[in-house]
């Protein structure tokens, strides 16, 4: 018999999930990590589906109390199922990256640290997995907290590295000072509207007799913390120096999660205010600054974390010509496309900076040496510069759909261009990768379930490149209650 | 059958990536493709009007997507140009040192491509298919290039992916000006859904498509690819390139511009007559400049780029028939002149114009090859270009003729005619200067092609000669397509 989950249950579960690892480390020693690590992303599997059995959420009209705060719409439930997702694969990929850590606290036990280092991206999950069901402003705060928090640590794990150091530090000033925007627009928007609920916020705005002007001031502020979580332009500055400083997997988690859970905010916050048409043109204004400087800078660079830095500020630019365009449909495929081929990219990369660097130059002839890694790299990078028959392609066809709908012809004509850079550079990679002569000789090691992982993410992605039907079906409002409705038939 | 013939090339190279012996799968699958096509024309009935061998499987029902395959006339000669160039080039790969087996794979992925994307009656297939030869393409020319094969393979890469962005927009505006009621992405539903697009969205949706195919064809100025992608590539993508996939822009254009928005092709003809008399003319005395004879093929494949629009310009039943066939014998002879450039270049490790001479001594097979595709490329009578010129000549002095005064098409027509003078003299300097004359002593070792390379060219030239004395067996094909575009408006 199938029992059916309360929503809430799920973020309970990973939080606590957490908490027993930080035991398990503070307190027993003779264990292997990777054993924790292993467990870990067993639970997280297991919380996974269990999403699939969530009992109904009360109509949004009725809510009062905690539903005031918390929702557990298609779209929150997919994040959370994105979330999980993307920390499972984050901790795959820390398992690889486990030798680096150690190396960074030389003379202590064998293992020390590590522990922490695989209970913090659950917190950060737990984190995630809040803010996609937060409607209300408090909680928004709150939950973006939690990630932040525990990212600052995860970004500079390994401190012995100056530069991991120099990350740290200016993820924690920027980020400050981003939820310091964040709680001032905050504040201003609860002075005008009086309160913290999007809803009410929507329905308060409709009367002409609130200052309109004060309340957008409150939005632009919000808009400024959100910038600084999707690493849009103006507010990318931290985005190349902590990508490359930070532990591989931890840049990997900060490129798709944290920005994942940004726009899922951010899609939610606007949704109130599209009422007022200055906010289309400011999104609109972002998003083509946010294209050309990321594509632009992504064009001369030859270290592949710093390309890939550059390039997820280039995918925020996209990602915002689907909000501009107000098409949360695009806006989550192209979410989903860019969770698959990054993290993709990313597990090739952390296991090449391993045996080499992660200069692009470290990549030459990899085709030879191992054709599994060369083939995955290929893929994430056809996906990210969007050849057809790949996620990505889809992603980028969905969102100038979206563009060419709305007439923004700013935004197709930047755009187009801006394609055109990507495959140049991500191109880059596939020519050293394919006709540059090795350095070295001899194969690559890929452990067992890494390799798994890629193979999972590249059927994935090719998967989705044909058929992108799976993502809307998981998107419909309605599919909650027909499964719901399912599940129920059958207790009877 | 037809879903055969389109995967049989995409599942041998992946059997071939998966550890099948290379040369031989290529081959075998190759000549099975080849006949398969020629049954496929055997029991085509060229009087039906409409698409036969139909087969559709549905994908995403909400937008009307389905993987829908058939073919008509135009496209049942693309099938056999594909079919029949793809057996060349495979035969005429020589041992490749390094990743023999990605080499034929890549071919195998242009032909299947180019395949499906002649066989697909959904847009959205019809680009994807095409879209699947641009990494091949990229890799081809970048690992086993010769020359600038770097600078050369980005170039190709970037302006088609530009160009078939630009077609996707186009693509997506056609498809969104459509009422919604009507939308849908089968091509042969479009014919009549189309007729309710207004002529100013035609006019945007013709220039797009118009540039993105455009850059795909090498239109001037876009054109700049070409040459240096064809004299950098080897042998066998040239001869794919050249005379296949490049013609994927043309066919799209007959397919889509002429029927679907016959009123912006009206508006834009000036622009196209002009670009078109661009390749023709200046194109041409480009041509003749060169000094290298790879770089000649290229450059003079560009020019004759000019006469299928031209005969595509004049929208008429006689023009666009002679572009059709035009299509198909301009793959046939610009794949031969390629392949022999090839040889040439094995035997003598220069294709310097200067350098060569009197090699018809001691190549006589090649030498007679070269020339029998030098003549059909200027279209001497007795090959099938011959006869498509004339018709395109025909069909474009056709167009808006009035008794007492020369018009746009009139002019243009005359100064086409002049092009045939131009490609007479490099084409025939070329021969000259690479086969007649005396003979320097280091070239008196070469040997000629071997005797299984003779078959490829002989069923080249076979081909040529066939169709260019029996061009009625294949206008019986090609005409009822058109017919069925100009009856419901002839445009003047």
């Amino acid at each position: 018999m199938i029992a059916l989950i309360q929503p809430l249950s799920l973020e309970i579960t990973v939080l606590v999930l957490g908490m027993l690892l930080l035991m398990f480390e503070a307190f027993i020693e003779h264990i292997d990590k990777q054993t924790l690590a292993v467990a870990a992303i067993a639970a997280l599997a297991v919380v996974f589906l269990a999403t699939f059995f969530l009992a109904p959420n009360p109509s949004m009209d009725q809510a009062t109390g905690f539903w005031s705060f918390y929702t557990a719409d298609p779209l929150a439930i997919f994040f959370k199922r994105f979330a999980l997702l993307t920390t499972i694969l984050v901790l795959i990929m820390m398992i690889d990256y486990a030798p680096t850590v150690r190396h960074s606290f030389p003379g202590s036990a064998k293992q020390v640290g590590l522990g922490e280092f695989f209970a913090l991206p659950i917190f950060t999950c737990a984190g995630l997995m809040y803010m996609a069901s937060a409607i209300d402003f408090i909680m928004i705060f709150v939950s973006l907290e939690l990630v932040t928090i525990s990212f600052y640590v995860l970004v500079s794990f390994t401190r012995k590295n100056p530069a991991t150091l120099e990350a740290g530090v200016k993820y924690l000033v920027l980020s400050a000072l981003s939820t310091a925007f964040l709680v001032y627009g905050i504040t201003w928007i609860f002075g005008v509207t009086g309160q913290t609920n999007l809803q009410r916020i929507a329905s308060a705005l409709a009367h002409t007799d609130l200052d309109r002007t004060a309340a957008l001031f409150g939005l632009v502020l919000v808009l400024v913390a959100l910038g600084f979580k999707i690493a849009a332009v103006p507010f990318q500055i931290w985005v190349p120096d902590v990508y490359q400083g930070a532990p591989t997997p931890v840049t990997a988690y900060l490129s798709v999660g944290s920005k994942a859970a940004g726009f899922v905010v951010l899609l939610r916050v606007l949704r109130p205010f599209l009422i007022f048409p200055k906010v289309e043109r400011l999104i609109v204004a972002v998003a083509v600054l946010t294209l050309i400087y990321g594509n632009l800078a992504a064009l001369p660079q030859n270290n592949l974390k710093r390309l890939l830095a550059y390039s997820s500020i280039a995918h925020a630019g996209y990602l915002l010509i689907g909000v501009a365009c107000i098409d949360g449909r695009a806006v989550t495929f192209y979410l989903v496309a860019y969770l698959l081929m990054t993290l993709l990219s990313f597990s090739v990369l952390v296991v090449i900076s391993q045996q080499a660097g992660d200069e692009i130059a470290d990549f030459d002839g990899l085709a030879k040496r191992s054709p599994f890694l060369a083939f995955a790299m290929l893929i994430a990078m056809a996906s990210l510069a969007g050849v057809p028959l790949t996620a990505g392609f889809f992603g980028k066809f969905l969102i100038f759909w979206a563009a060419i709908a709305h007439q923004q012809t700013t935004l197709i004509i930047v755009g187009t261009i801006t394609v055109a850079c990507g495959f140049y550079y991500y191109m880059k990679v596939v020519r050293a990768m394919y006709w540059q002569p090795a350095a070295k000789t001899g194969s690559i090691p890929v452990s067992g379930l890494s390799k798994l992982a890629m193979s999972a993410l590249i059927v994935a992605i090719i998967w989705l490149g044909i058929y992108p039907k799976a993502i809307f079906k998981a998107l419909e409002p309605q599919r909650g209650p027909v499964m719901v409705t399912a599940v129920e038939s059958l207790q009877r | 059958m037809l879903l055969l013939i389109i995967f049989t090339p995409i599942v041998a190279a992946l059997l071939i990536m998966a550890g099948a012996p290379a040369r031989r799968t290529a081959l075998l699958a190759s000549i099975f493709n080849l006949c398969l096509s020629l049954l496929v024309l055997a029991a085509f009935d060229a009087s039906s009007r409409g698409f036969r061998f139909v087969s559709s499987f549905p994908i995403f029902p909400d937008w009307q997507l389905n993987f829908t395959v058939g073919l008509d006339g135009l496209s049942l000669i693309m099938l056999l140009l594909a079919t029949i160039v793809t057996l060349a080039s495979v035969w005429f790969t020589d041992k490749i040192d390094n990743y023999e087996r990605a080499f034929y794979a890549c071919l195998l992925f242009i032909s299947g491509g180019a395949i499906g994307a002649f066989a697909s009656l959904d847009l959205f297939f019809f680009y994807a298919f095409h879209e699947l030869a641009l990494i091949p393409t990229f890799l081809l020319i970048g690992i086993w290039g010769s020359g600038n094969r770097s600078a050369a393979a980005w170039k190709i890469t970037i302006y088609l992916a530009i160009g078939s962005f630009i077609l996707l927009l186009g693509l997506i505006l056609l498809y969104q000006s459509i009422p919604a009621g009507a939308r849908t992405f089968d091509m042969r539903a479009l014919k009549t859904a189309a007729s309710q697009i207004p002529p100013d969205a035609q006019r945007n949706i013709y220039l797009l498509l118009l540039l993105g195919f455009g850059v795909l064809v090498a239109l001037f100025p876009f054109h700049t690819w070409a040459p240096e992608a064809y004299a950098s590539a080897p042998a066998p993508a040239a001869m794919l390139h050249a005379g296949v996939l490049k013609k994927f822009g043309l066919y799209g254009l007959l397919r889509l511009a002429i029927p679907l928005v016959p009123a912006g092709a009206q508006y834009w003809t000036g622009l196209l007559v002009v670009l078109l008399l661009g390749n023709i003319t200046y194109i041409g005395f480009v041509t003749i400049a060169q000094k290298r004879l790879d770089w000649m093929l290229g450059y003079s494949s560009v020019m004759h780029m000019g006469y299928i629009f031209l005969g595509f310009a004049s929208a008429n039943l006689l023009g666009t028939t002679g572009a059709a066939v035009l299509m198909f014998a301009h793959g046939l002879s610009i794949a031969l002149l390629f392949a022999i450039a090839g040889e040439l270049r094995k035997r003598t490790g220069t294709l310097v114009l200067e350098d060569l001479g009197g090699l018809g001594k001691v190549m006589p097979f090649a030498g007679l090859a070269f020339g029998l595709g030098a003549f059909a490329a200027i279209g001497l009578p007795g090959f099938a270009n011959f006869a498509a010129e004339i018709m395109v000549f025909f069909g474009a002095f056709q167009r808006g003729w009035e008794m007492d005064r020369f018009h746009c098409f009139q002019i243009a027509t005359v100064l086409g005619l002049w092009g045939i003078v131009i490609s007479a003299v490099y084409m025939l300097r070329a021969y000259r200067s690479a086969f007649m004359g005396p003979i320097p002593d280091r070239w008196k070792d070469v040997v000629d092609l071997r005797g299984s390379l003779r078959v490829p060219v002989t069923l080249l030239v076979a081909a040529m000669l066939w169709f260019g004395f029996f061009p009625q067996s294949f206008v019986r094909l090609v005409s009822p397509a058109f017919r069925t575009y100009f009856s419901a408006s002839q445009p003047r």
